[in-house]
């Protein structure tokens, strides 16, 4: 269920993007936030809360997931050049899982791994903080990659409906409509920072086992109803 | 032998109907599909390779069905019409990847080979993006060819190249033909069709309009009435001498267009029997031009005949 072909292809053309540089910046504007609030304000878990919290977890994971997520597959099916992988024997679920997993690793590696360093500069992981949104982040990257791999398959503005979903209603709404919040990748994945790290201040609006089962359901219906829509995409030519 | 075979199909996007109860099989050899832009070549290409379902029919390949089965790619290599490739890969890494995905044991040496094929070999570690139109139609060909299909697709593959490329494409072509492959292409100029096809399928505006050797329907064309518009010193008199002779089966004296409209019936005549009228009559011709020449008329004409 794995292409190594695939797979390097997709590394290759995310990576090689220009869209790619805010996968770079993101990171690195979390990190220098995390620097200079360390040394205005010092070590202090509130702050690394809010950091981490309200801006990385909430606006940082899911537009590196929508980068990722969008850009594994969409480009390919937008310019036809997907038709190389199609015209090919391999499973469709195949090709998908393998974006996926491609759409995973780098979602984690530009937003888990700088969320745990940007955790143990602001506070020193204090309270288990910083490991406890890396695991958020972890969580988020897998269930927003399958989300934004499947916009990618199905329409060709799924960056548009991927910035709406991230930005305004898991940022705008989330925050306004108290039960917007039960929909959300972010509340789902601070149901599992609150778990690992409880009494450091993390609350999230869904339960534990809700949020578990609702990542799962998310992430595996995504990856299956991607995998079927390519099954039966079609390339109606230039005509 | 391999053959795709036709039945029936029609294809409607909404409601356009793209192709129109199409039945037609493919067999070993070069075929040219010919048709005018927007006749459907495209779509029926698009079938053939498992690109689009059929509305209704079916497309097969030796009995199998194409739509949503990837184990006739085994058998089929597609050369699109699109542009797009991974360009930030090398041709020699793109043709590569390409034998990887279909499993080649030995995928480097079946690159190697492909590319050889196509004479690429000199600009293979040259990135696909800095390649000219040419070069890109000859690395997908050989993206194509990398697994020694038995049946070849290629939608409008002469588009846009010199005619030293084309000529070297034209020859491959052949050669693949010769070695008993089912080469189908797609084509809306009639003299690249006629170079390389010994076997045509014309379709006009979604429907099956001609089929068979292309010496039989290049005649049709060239039997079909011709028009012509003639502008000439005394067109009266030029046109009550053209009447006279048996090539011409009417004129229309066009006041608009201060000029003769010309309806011949024996093409090679006219055109030899012309300039020797005016010049017994001492009228000097102006304006001789073909008034439907366009590939459209010639194809509705084949579809009446």
């Amino acid at each position: 269920m794995y292409d190594p072909t695939v797979a390097r292809l997709t590394y290759r053309a995310l990576l090689g993007r220009r869209r790619a540089l805010i996968l770079f910046v993101l990171p690195v504007v979390l990190i220098v936030i995390s620097v200079a609030v360390r040394l205005l304000v010092g070590a202090d878990d509130a702050v690394a809360n809010q950091v981490l919290g309200g801006f990385a977890l909430a606006t940082m994971v899911p537009l590196i997931g929508v980068i990722a997520g969008t850009g594994a597959i969409g480009p390919e099916i937008d310019d036809g050049s997907i038709v190389y992988l199609l015209a090919k024997p391999l499973k469709r679920p195949t090709i998908i899982l393998t974006k996926l997993t491609v759409a995973v690793g780098v979602t984690m590696v530009f937003s888990a791994v700088p969320m745990l360093i940007a955790g143990f500069v602001l506070n020193g992981n204090s309270q288990q903080i910083a490991v406890a949104y890396a695991v958020a982040a972890v969580a988020a990257s897998v269930a927003y990659s399958a989300l934004f791999l499947l916009l990618g398959t199905v329409s060709r503005q799924a960056v548009v409906f991927g910035l709406v979903y991230a930005l305004i209603w898991e940022a705008l709404i989330g925050s306004l409509v108290p039960g917007a919040r039960t929909l959300s990748v972010q509340q789902w994945a601070l149901a599992l920072a609150e778990k690992t790290a409880p009494g450091a201040g993390i609350t999230s609006d869904v339960g534990l086992p809700v949020a578990a089962v609702l990542l799962a359901v998310v992430t595996v219906a995504g990856a299956w109803y991607a995998g079927r829509k390519l099954r039966t995409l079609t390339l109606a030519g230039e005509e | 032998m391999t053959t795709i075979r036709i039945d029936h199909v029609s294809r409607w996007f909404g409601n356009v109907v793209a192709v129109n109860d199409v039945t037609m099989d493919i067999g070993p050899g070069v075929t040219g599909l010919l048709g005018p832009n927007g006749a459907g070549k495209s779509t029926l290409i698009n079938m053939m390779g498992g690109f689009l379902a059929p509305s209704t029919g079916s497309v097969t390949l030796d009995g199998a069905a194409i739509w949503r089965n990837e184990q006739v790619y085994r058998e089929i290599g597609v050369v699109p019409e699109r542009e797009a490739m991974y360009d930030f890969l090398t041709g020699r890494e793109f043709v590569l990847a390409n034998a990887e995905l279909h499993g080649l044991p030995d995928a480097g040496e079946a690159a190697r080979r492909a590319l050889a094929t196509v004479e690429m070999e000199y600009a293979q570690d040259r990135k696909v993006s800095t390649y000219s139109k040419g070069m890109r139609q000859r690395v997908k060909m050989a993206s194509a060819l990398v697994h020694d299909p038995s049946v070849l697709l290629l939608d409008e593959p002469f588009n846009g190249m010199d005619p030293r490329q084309r000529m070297q494409l034209m020859e491959l072509l052949r050669r693949m033909g010769a070695e008993g492959r089912t080469v189908l292409f797609s084509s809306h100029i009639l003299e690249e069709v006629e170079q390389l096809a010994s076997h045509i399928e014309v379709v006009v505006a979604g429907r099956h309009a001609a089929s068979g050797d292309f010496r039989r329907i290049r005649r049709l064309m060239t039997d079909r009435p011709h028009r012509y518009l003639v502008r000439s010193s005394d067109d009266r008199a030029l046109a009550a001498a053209l009447i006279a002779d048996p090539s011409t089966a009417g004129i229309e004296l066009d006041w608009s267009e201060r000029a003769l409209r010309v309806q011949a019936i024996d093409f090679a005549r006219f055109t030899e029997q012309l300039p020797r009228i005016a010049r017994e009559h001492g009228i000097r011709l102006l304006t001789v031009s073909p008034s439907d020449e366009s590939l459209e008329s010639v194809f509705s004409y084949l579809v009446t005949a």
